[in-house]
């Protein structure tokens, strides 16, 4: 019970922390894409198609990144180059993915899908309760560890990142610095994308490997919350996504532990614990303040 | 090639009424270009699409029935974003609405006088508002951002809809279905032909709302007060307004016009409740609301238009066989067009070529 | 933080600053028939400027005479429209500011381009070569930033350090590439007198190693000082060469302003009861970057003009909230304005009992940027009876009228009738937003920072307003970091300083260097002199 459980919960989370991780560093540089759920639908119906057109998990997987990606590059060139609201522009990313990847999608439904195989080594994977769990996840579970450490070693330990970090913190400055604000914020929101669309493509190549329209659900919402929850440290992403991981599967481990709730109270739990979440975390910002990005949705004009 | 943006000294009039203007076109080019990848013909796509519903008198009345949920919640949205509150979650402000109003009507289906109406209306716009307040309140106490939790809380109004008519409110006569009775006779809005176009009261009520809301906004103290507080939140407390009211205010009266809209559209389509209501009014709003370059004439006008691509999915999908979900594409690149043209009202944009200053050579 | 990547390639920033001197008598610098157009507007109309190395030069004007424009082109982050740059005999193009400072180019922002969520040494790596490790950078900090008498820790915070220190992270910052050039841009604003003093000291010192200075001020008599030769621009074009030890503060003003400006005109002050007192007035500071107030005491009295001095940052923008009210005190009996407790009451309840108030910021806090100057007499006028607002409706020709009054009275240059504040330039609108509250006769007036950024016609209009306002009975508070103001208009000084307001002494004995010691940090000693 235990172990189906820590199994759930991690392939709940993995999602959300591919997509939370991209937010994070586009948001280090300044600019808040609300578009995630947009992204991550993309993501989420190029994984599919790539994964039945090609016959391989790991190629749909890449589709779902560079749909992501192709997505994050609209919001940007509006954002940055036009200079258009962020906020505003976020939401029109998410519409507009929305409805793109139903229109895309429309032939898939209902069509089996191709599941990213598991890990299993003979001898680690069969040990009772960790092998499973250590040895035994798809390989994005994985990845996804690999990517919060080499992005939390980019931001903290490497010139470039110091670089975007500045750049987040005062645009103004790291342009008389002779820094390229637009360059860099361009290219983390495409990280941001490639993330959202590999966390889109996990669901619908690895969670259920299915295409349903609106399959991601608020998940790029939560994982727009998660960076704030996380104040912008890629570690405590990760901590986060798997406290909600936890919370979504709560609601389909319910009935087995007993709980009489009716299903859709259950399956609002995310959706109260992020609201919880947030409100819990804007109690104190004086801690968060060096973390996080002072320029954050503030657009850069650079005056010639 | 490069794209440089010059700032204006002044705001371009012209430009803020073009720019929509220049939307319109861009997404009419767009959807032609969408349907010739379909394999179809682009004009005749482009017909059907935007104009063949004006082209009848039934067009023209499902037009005023699908414009004026939207004109009514993106009049409140246009409020809370000039002011700078960030509601996003009027789907859910409508649903919960929707279900206030219908408590009455659900629950004392045998009261029915008059009275009921405008108790029903006002219930809804109660309940909309109530809801709406809760990521208001979480933003003045706590900072809470309210984009996230408006959100939020759409997902927990539709799955407490759905338990309501799956649940207690399911209706003993309705085989199963997940739906509540039907509505008595009192709280049913009726049309009324008017020149050959049936019309209910929430046309009109729009409409009266469109007046009020301009009014507001251009001729009042409290609309200066929304302007300042989001042009400039510093200015505005230095004009002694209170940014805090201010955003309870906004999303009150944002989430009241929505729970209203909700429940009309309950009252004379469905009349009765069931697990979905709306086809996305809320979130379209927001659309409406950018396009309507958040005044409330423009919206009158934006309201119209996005009617017209609901109702040309619809056409096009029925005539051509291209699916409805064009629709939604096109709705979601409009309102990026809108947001672009927009950078047209503050800067001029000049193309630049070759070698230039850092900002490329750097990257 | 250490470990940045390709640690290996030596640069010579840890052997310490080391100078190649120019040939001997070759100009370090040569700016030639520099033209720079943003639009319509010539910012640099065919300026030449010449820099020979180990020279202290000034580069002066009003603003808007062109010369941020100009050290911008030199520092890399403009490129001019026409005209070249000759660097060493060579001619150069500065592509960036990076290419600037591989050239041996610095510059000392007056708005700090540091960031205030990075430590010392981070900010000082980014504006560093590649390849530098944090803990070689860290040490070659502390090493050079004592020996220059500027000591640092490389491991604070920028956003915990005070505003002087602050601006010895961008010297240092400058330094460690051992630059021929420092530009530096009113550097002294932001100082005491006592630490431009220890200022001028490492520059004369650096100026003694070969490395040239362009120093930009409007503190005249500090340019007379320090700088061997000036350099004097108006209108986007240079008009005039000179050695300001030969001319006077008058002569070097005229050269700028290219008219004769008027004098402001101070009669005898005549003090009356007071209008406006703060009674112990306490205000922790809610932001986490702000100042607390600590047991403020002061009383303006009708007929008087108190200037508050002080260093940027120490709680001058709380001590204006605190008096305006958008800030409410501890206590009703905090702030008083005509006897009246106000300590509870809001801004517009303060204006109702006859008190008026500009703030620092023009754009964004006096007035609406967005918005015509009728809406923005609308901004802080809604409520006193000058009838702009009737039941809830505004009252467009009232604000159209008002406008007018205070454009003939302030003489507001403005293309169009009524124009978007931000389409006004400094000058104008802060006529505007001054006059606006001068228009209103008010018994008690706070300003904060009445001329910052203005021309010199507008200055003397402002100040002159002042004068007459007070001299009319009304209670004046002028929250300013400029002394040459403050001696011109103030009948008494008090000085601020991490929150601690001194008391009040008449301006005819006060001096600067008191002044400076009480912006030291004079002021907490609390009941001395």
């Amino acid at each position: 019970m235990l172990e189906a459980i820590i199994l759930t919960v991690i392939t709940a989370a993995t999602p959300l922390l591919l997509a939370a991780t991209g937010e994070l560093v586009a948001e280090r540089s300044g600019v808040l894409n609300l578009g995630v759920e947009g992204m991550m639908v993309m993501g989420a119906v190029g994984g599919f198609a790539g994964a039945i057109t090609t016959g391989s998990p790991l190629f749909g997987m890449a589709v779902g990144m560079l749909a992501g990606a192709a997505t994050s590059l609209v919001f940007a060139f509006v954002t940055l180059t036009l200079v258009a609201n962020q906020v505003a522009s976020g939401l029109a990313l998410t519409m507009f993915g929305l409805g793109l990847s139903g229109l895309i999608g429309e032939s898939y439904v209902g069509q089996p899908g191709i599941k990213l195989p598991s890990l299993s080594i003979p001898g680690l994977t069969d040990l009772p309760f960790v092998g499973p769990i250590l040895f035994g996840q798809d390989a994005m579970v994985y990845f996804s560890f690999v990517l919060v450490a080499a992005v939390s070693w980019f931001l903290f330990r490497s010139r470039a990142g110091l670089v975007l970090r500045a750049i987040g913190d005062n645009h103004g400055s790291a342009h008389a610095l002779g820094y390229s604000v637009i360059g860099v914020r361009y290219l983390a929101v495409i990280f941001g994308g490639a993330c959202a669309g590999l966390g889109g493509a996990y669901l619908s190549v690895a969670y259920t490997p299915l295409w349903v329209e609106n399959m991601t659900a608020g998940r790029g919402w939560v994982a727009l919350a998660l960076v704030v929850f996380a104040s912008w440290l890629p570690w405590r992403a990760a901590l986060g996504a798997y406290l909600f991981g936890a919370v979504t599967v709560l609601q389909f481990h319910a009935q087995a532990l007993g709980i009489g709730l009716p299903s859709q109270y259950l399956a609002m739990l995310p959706y109260l614990a992020t609201v919880v979440v947030l409100v819990a975390i804007s109690g104190n910002r004086r801690k968060t303040r060096f973390n996080t990005p002072a320029c954050l949705g503030v657009p850069f004009v650079p005056d010639r | 090639m490069r794209l440089e943006l010059v700032k204006r000294p002044e705001m371009s009039r012209k430009m803020m009424l073009l720019s929509p203007v220049i939307a319109v076109g861009l997404t009419v080019i767009t959807a032609g270009i969408v349907f010739a990848l379909q394999g179809k013909d682009p004009l005749q796509g482009i017909y059907l699409f935007f104009l063949d519903p004006l082209s009848s008198l039934w067009g023209l009345e499902q037009l005023a029935i699908k414009a004026t949920p939207l004109v009514l919640i993106a009049l409140g949205l246009s409020f809370c974003y000039l002011s700078n509150n960030w509601n996003i979650g009027a789907e859910g402000q409508l649903t919960m609405g929707a279900i206030a109003g219908s408590i009455l009507p659900v629950l004392a289906p045998e009261f029915d006088h008059w009275v009921v109406f405008p108790m029903v209306l006002l219930m809804a716009a109660a309940g909309g508002a109530a809801y709406a307040t809760i990521p208001a309140a979480l933003k003045v106490r706590f900072g809470t951002s309210e984009i996230l939790t408006s959100l939020m809380l759409v997902y927990c109004a539709t799955l407490f809809l759905d338990w309501l008519v799956r649940g207690p409110w399911r209706s003993p006569t309705g085989y199963n279905f997940p739906i509540t009775v039907d509505f008595n006779s009192a709280a049913v809005l009726n049309s009324y032909d008017i020149g050959g176009v049936y019309l209910n009261f929430s046309t009109l009520a729009a409409v009266i709302a469109v007046l009020a809301f301009t009014v507001l906004l251009r001729m009042t103290l409290k609309g200066f007060e929304i302007r300042v507080i989001g042009q400039s939140p510093r200015a505005g407390a230095f004009a002694g307004f209170s940014a805090r009211r201010m955003t309870l205010f906004t999303f009150a009266l944002s989430g009241a016009l929505a729970g209203l809209a909700g429940m009309m559209v309950v009252m004379a389509e469905i009349q009765k409740l069931q697990p979905s209501i709306s086809p996305g009014y809320g979130f379209t709003a927001i659309i409406v609301a950018f396009l309507g370059r958040l005044n409330p004439l423009g919206i009158l006008v934006a309201g119209i238009v996005i009617a017209i691509s609901y109702l040309g999915g619809e056409a096009i999908q029925t005539t051509m066989q291209i699916s409805s979900k064009v629709a939604t594409v096109l709705q979601g690149m409009l309102l990026f067009y809108v947001l672009a043209c927009d950078t047209l009202i503050l800067y001029r944009i000049r193309l630049v070529g070759g070698r230039s200053s850092r900002e490329t050579a750097r990257a | 933080m250490t470990g940045m990547p390709g640690g290996d390639v030596t640069t010579t920033m840890s052997e310490g600053p080391k100078r190649r001197p120019a040939a001997t008598g070759e100009m370090l610098l040569e700016a030639r028939h520099v033209v720079k157009r943003f639009g319509d507007n010539v910012a640099n109309d065919d300026v030449s400027l010449r820099l020979a190395p180990g020279e202290i030069h000034a580069l002066l004007g009003e603003n808007g005479a062109g010369k941020s424009t100009l050290v911008k082109i030199l520092y890399g982050a403009l490129q001019p429209n026409a005209g070249e740059i000759v660097w060493k005999g060579a001619p150069v193009v500065i592509e960036s500011p990076a290419a600037a400072r591989k050239l041996g180019i610095g510059m000392v922002f007056q708005h700090f381009s540091l960031f205030d969520a990075l430590t010392v040494a981070e900010n000082i790596a980014l504006a560093s070569p590649k390849g530098v490790s944090m803990a070689e950078l860290s040490a070659s900090i502390e090493r050079v930033s004592a020996e220059y008498g500027l000591p640092l820790k490389a491991d604070d915070r920028v956003a915990d350090l005070p505003v002087g220190i602050r601006q010895r992270v961008e010297i240092v910052r400058c330094l460690l590439q051992s630059p021929d050039l420092i530009i530096m841009d009113e550097p002294t604003s932001v100082l005491t007198p006592q630490e431009a003093d220890q200022l001028f000291i490492t520059l004369r010192r650096l100026a003694s190693e070969g490395c040239a200075i362009l120093y930009i001020s409007h503190r005249l008599e500090e340019v007379r000082e320090l700088c061997d030769r000036a350099t004097v621009m108006r209108r986007g074009r240079i008009v005039a060469e000179t050695d300001p030890a030969t001319e006077t503060v008058a002569s070097l003003a005229r050269l700028m302003v290219g008219t004769e400006i008027a004098e402001v005109h101070r009669s005898l002050s005549d003090r009356g009861p007071p209008r406006l007192a703060l009674v112990g007035l306490t205000l922790p500071s809610n932001d986490a970057f702000g100042v607390s107030l600590h047991d403020v005491d002061l009383e303006v009295c009708a007929g008087e003009i108190i200037a508050i001095a002080g260093v940027a940052g120490n709680g001058q923008g709380e001590l204006f909230d605190a008096i305006s009210g958008e800030k409410p005190a501890a206590t009703d009996g905090a702030v008083i304005i005509d006897g009246h407790p106000v300590g509870y009451t809001g801004v517009n309840g303060r204006r109702r009992l006859g008190a008026a108030f500009v703030p620092e910021e023009r754009l964004g806090h006096g007035a609406v940027p967005g918005m015509p100057l009728s809406d923005n007499v609308v901004l802080t006028r809604h409520s006193t009876k000058d009838g702009l607002v009737a039941r809830g409706l505004m009252r467009f020709a009232r604000a159209s009228e008002i406008v007018g009054l205070i454009t003939d009275r302030f003489d507001v240059r403005k293309g169009v009738a009524d124009p978007e504040a931000r389409a006004l330039s400094g000058g104008n609108l802060q006529k505007f937003v001054v006059g606006r509250e001068v228009d209103r006769v008010p018994g008690v007036l706070v300003v904060s920072q009445p001329t910052w950024g203005v021309d010199a016609g507008a200055a003397a209009v402002i100040r002159q307003s002042l004068i007459d306002l007070a001299r009319a009975g009304s209670a004046v508070l002028v929250i300013s970091q400029d002394l040459d103001e403050i001696f011109e208009i103030a009948d008494r000084i008090a000085v601020i300083s991490r929150g601690y307001l001194s008391a009040a002494e008449p301006a005819a004995a006060m001096t600067r260097e008191r002044i400076g010691l009480l912006m030291a940090g004079g002021a907490e000693k609390r009941g001395e002199g």
